[in-house]
């Protein structure tokens, strides 16, 4: 271990997308250290793939808007399985940070009043959505990597080194969070590029590692969705919460197959796009349900006029929450009234005039055209269900982002659960990762500032080590890409978009199977930037996620959100107040059922009583909220 | 329909390599980035290549596709003739790490050379008010995805190494733009130091750059033209400049 390559910081932040770069410049700014590891290059994460917007109640279109009514839209789509706190903070602060954004030099498109301007969304009531064009996520990962840039430039006037407060390492694969005495200590991983491996001791660690689509077949999510950070925190000792709600975004691309699954954008509809099967019938009207009647309009008239005249007409039923969009055409496919590629058509060309889809949806135009020969301004694309987010994930404090049970943890954006419920409204993602990222740097660096040394022993070091070492030393055993494509087989047979308790009990025991086999994975080649490799351990982590999702699945009587049981059709009020907890006890997943906190009397009376009394039981309607 | 596809792969890292040809099924449909992952999984499994969304919406697949700077997941495979070989080479003007995966590092130091954005001092969070007029001249700058094929292809770059430690590059020219054509930035003399310190003054607009953009950034017309032609209006006051060609030609008369 006399060569090990070892670096020192007070906060370690693993993932560079929206949450981690917003977490790890609060904590600069807070006078810390802080390290940025990254998977892939800089400014590469999976949010520069968000379209649509960052949903925050400015109130700059619709001047109704405010906070308790995006908390309101939030607590509906997530069908009030949210942690109503989170979904309180993220309401209350999201336009805060929009605007923050602006101080360190985005450019978000305007209003004729030169404010910023917002879009209407699937759940929103308002226009709400601040975004620019259709690629607003790359504008807040370019903004923040520019701040993290500018404020190097900072410790380069003060310190004579830019990187003497702040460094990012890129390409660097995070294997292990390592303990002492029961606390954070440091983390442990391997240069992608050189396959050499790195500890870094940190008296705090925030995880910001997004989603898990990959453990999925069809996806909207590049390679580096791996659930790195969901497995990572189960090892440590943090559960995660609500793993069976996955979200199946309603429209991916389904033609050629070698772009199936690659995120259509809601805008689409949002700015008027209408789905319809290969009858041409516009079907949404026929799958608006009970629950949001009086929002949504039932009849083509009302919902062509919805967008000339918001207040006096229902919205189309196109923008119903993401989960109702993705069943409706997950059953028109199913009952043989699909398109020849297995979709449905989507159109925007008959509302809009060419050169106004092209403005406003430039890189949707750019996509069909470059990859599927499809001239959006003329024609309808084809489109189906994709996996898109994953709204389960680690257990935190709402204020701090800690992650519950491990002390010096944190946990924010995608990774983390409870936010979103069992739903999440588009343009709720972008907000809660500069919420939430802000919220977990603040919490870590308040729990370094009162944390002392806490070194990595030798018994930690080895076990990390050999850990890495363990795939060359296998030769002949089993190829890790065979393994994965055959997970993502299962996964998306037995635990996707709709799923029966028979199925599931078939997909932990397949799981487990293929789990046992990757223990004995081997690796061709060397360490130096190898793949295979590189697959074995995402494929570890992969593996945990899909575990933890099926057993909570199975738990879980009842059809809420992104979780759907053949078998239990319907929401069950009872079923509201559970979490799923998952726990991981070094050798397999353990799922069991907390009580969901209560909602407090002053966000309750923010509601309808008659809307509440669909999602909650009559005691609980009496009782009025927890205080 | 599947295909017989002729594939010639460099393979290799910084002390020796070569190409080396595989036949590889392809089908309708497909881009080079899908044959190449094919190659990893099947015959090849520890090829390194970079990538992540496969939608050209992140810029890391940037490699040479036949000679020319390209994005792999946009580039289809059906482009090519039946018979044609397609030959992908990691990106010429950096340094290779293995197969198709170079060292891009030049580009973040010179990310760390631009001065950041500067707001004003008294324009508090959500008070500003702009034109979308105004800002979409700067925006059309900030779709730039970090491929760095502007970069690999621009011959003051890809032919003379010396050239890296004074030239930024056609990205950090859009990015000095798009700064210096923000309507809030406060930082004067954007201009001026694109020219002394950054090498502006090289580029001899041969418009390379503009071609390969992915996002089709009008980088020459609308980022390094206008800048040029201002840096020359700041440095020669006009009308001394008018007035000493009309000495000279008095002189000569």
């Amino acid at each position: 271990m006399t060569n090990l390559e070892k670096y020192k910081y007070d906060v370690v932040v693993i993932g560079a997308g929206g949450a981690g770069l917003r977490a790890a410049v609060e904590a600069r700014e807070s006078g810390l250290s802080v390290a940025i590891i990254c998977k892939s290059l800089f400014g590469k994460a999976h949010t520069v793939m968000a379209e649509g917007g960052a949903a925050a109640s400015m109130g700059n279109v619709n001047s109704g808007d405010n906070w308790m009514v995006h908390f309101r839209d939030t607590m509906r789509g997530g069908k009030f399985l949210n942690h109503y706190r989170m979904a309180e903070l993220h309401a209350k602060e999201s336009p805060d940070r929009i605007w923050e954004l602006e101080v360190w030099g985005a450019l978000f498109d305007r209003t004729k009043e030169g404010k910023i301007s917002q879009r209407n969304f699937g759940g929103h009531e308002y226009p709400r959505l601040a975004h620019v064009g259709d690629r607003t996520g790359l504008e807040l990962i370019r903004t923040m990597q520019q701040r993290i840039v500018a404020l190097q430039q900072q410790d380069a006037r003060d310190h004579g080194n830019a990187e003497s407060h702040m460094k990012v390492f890129a390409e660097l694969t995070v294997t292990e969070v390592i303990k002492e005495n029961g606390k954070v200590a440091g983390v442990y991983g391997y240069w992608r590029e050189s396959g050499s491996e790195v500890l870094f001791e940190a008296k705090s660690v925030i995880i910001a590692t997004g989603g898990v689509g990959k453990t999925f077949k069809i996806t909207s999510n590049s390679w580096e969705g791996t659930g790195d950070g969901h497995a990572l925190a189960l090892k440590a000792g943090a559960n995660l919460v609500d793993m069976e709600f996955l979200q199946f975004h309603p429209t991916g691309m389904v033609w050629p197959p070698s772009v199936r699954g690659i995120l259509v954008t809601e805008s689409v509809r949002g700015e008027g796009g209408i789905l319809t099967n290969n009858v041409g019938e516009r079907f949404m009207f026929k799958y608006i349900p009970e629950v949001f009647k009086n929002i949504y309009a039932d009849n083509e008239a009302e919902a062509d006029r919805w967008y000339l005249d918001q207040d006096n007409n229902r919205r189309p039923p196109e923008l119903l929450p993401r989960d109702e969009v993705a069943r409706a055409i997950n059953s028109e496919v199913k009952a043989g009234r699909g398109s020849e590629h297995g979709g449905v058509f989507l159109d925007v060309s008959k509302r809009l005039s060419a050169e106004v889809i092209k403005k406003r949806l430039p890189s949707m135009w750019h996509q069909f055209y470059e990859l599927a020969g499809v001239d959006i301004t003329k024609e309808a694309m084809e489109v189906g269900p994709t996996c898109h987010y994953v709204m389960g994930g680690v257990e935190v404090e709402p204020d701090t982002a800690a992650a519950i049970g491990v002390p010096g943890l944190f946990a924010a954006g995608e990774v983390a659960g409870g936010m979103h419920g069992s739903n999440r409204l588009g343009g709720n993602s972008l907000s809660d990762l500069l919420v939430f990222g802000r919220r977990a740097g603040m919490g870590a660096s308040e729990y370094a500032k009162k944390s002392g040394d806490n070194p990595v022993s030798d018994a930690a070091l080895k076990a990390a080590a050999a850990r890495i070492e363990a795939p060359f030393s296998r030769t002949g055993g089993e190829n890790a890409y065979s393994l994965h494509a055959e997970l993502q087989e299962i996964t998306h047979n037995l635990v996707g978009i709709i799923r029966t308790g028979s199925e599931l009990q078939e997909a932990i025991e397949k799981i487990a199977a293929i789990r046992a086999r990757s223990a004995n994975i081997a690796v061709a080649g060397d360490r130096k930037f190898n793949p295979g490799f590189h697959l074995a351990f995402d494929l570890d982590n992969m593996l945990l996620v899909a575990e933890s999702t099926a057993k909570s699945a199975i738990l879980r009587e009842e059809s809420r959100g992104g979780h759907t049981r053949d078998d239990f059709p319907g929401m069950n009020n009872k079923w509201r107040q559970v979490n799923h907890i998952s726990s991981f006890d070094g050798d397999k997943v353990s799922v069991r059922a907390q009580a969901l906190l209560p909602i407090p009397k002053e966000l309750f009376d923010l509601f309808d009583i008659h809307e509440l009394e669909k999602y909650m039981t009559p005691e609980e309607i009496t009782k009025g909220g927890s205080n | 329909m599947a295909r017989k596809l002729n594939l010639r792969i460099w393979r290799g890292d910084s002390t020796n390599g070569g190409l080396q040809d595989v036949v590889v099924e392809a089908n309708d449909g497909e881009v080079v980035l899908d044959v190449i992952h094919r190659v990893q999984a099947t015959q090849m499994g520890d090829l390194a290549v970079r990538w992540n969304c496969k939608a050209g919406k992140c810029g890391s697949c940037s490699m040479e596709i036949n000679g020319k700077p390209r994005l792999a997941c946009m580039t289809q495979v059906s482009a090519y003739g039946d018979d044609e070989t397609i030959t992908v080479t990691p990106l010429r003007a950096f340094p290779v790490i293995k197969d198709l995966v170079t060292d891009v590092s030049f580009n973040y130091r010179k990310a760390m050379e631009i001065p950041a954005y500067s707001h004003p001092e008294n324009l508090k969070p959500g008070e500003a008010r702009m034109e979308q007029i105004d800002v979409e001249r700067s925006q059309e700058f900030r779709k730039c995805i970090e491929c760095f094929l502007c970069q690999d292809t621009c011959h003051v770059i890809r032919d003379h190494e010396d050239n890296k430690k004074s030239f930024a590059g056609p990205r950090f020219f859009i990015r000095i733009a798009e700064l210096d054509m923000h309507p809030l930035d406060t930082l004067k003399n954007r201009k001026k130091t694109a020219q002394e310190e950054h090498g502006l003054g090289m580029c001899n607009i041969t418009k390379c750059c503009t071609e390969v953009c992915p996002e089709h950034i009008r980088i020459t017309d609308n980022a390094i033209i206008p800048m040029k032609e201002r840096v020359v209006d700041e440095k020669y006051d006009p009308i001394r400049w008018l007035g000493s060609k009309i000495r000279k030609r008095e002189g000569i008369v």
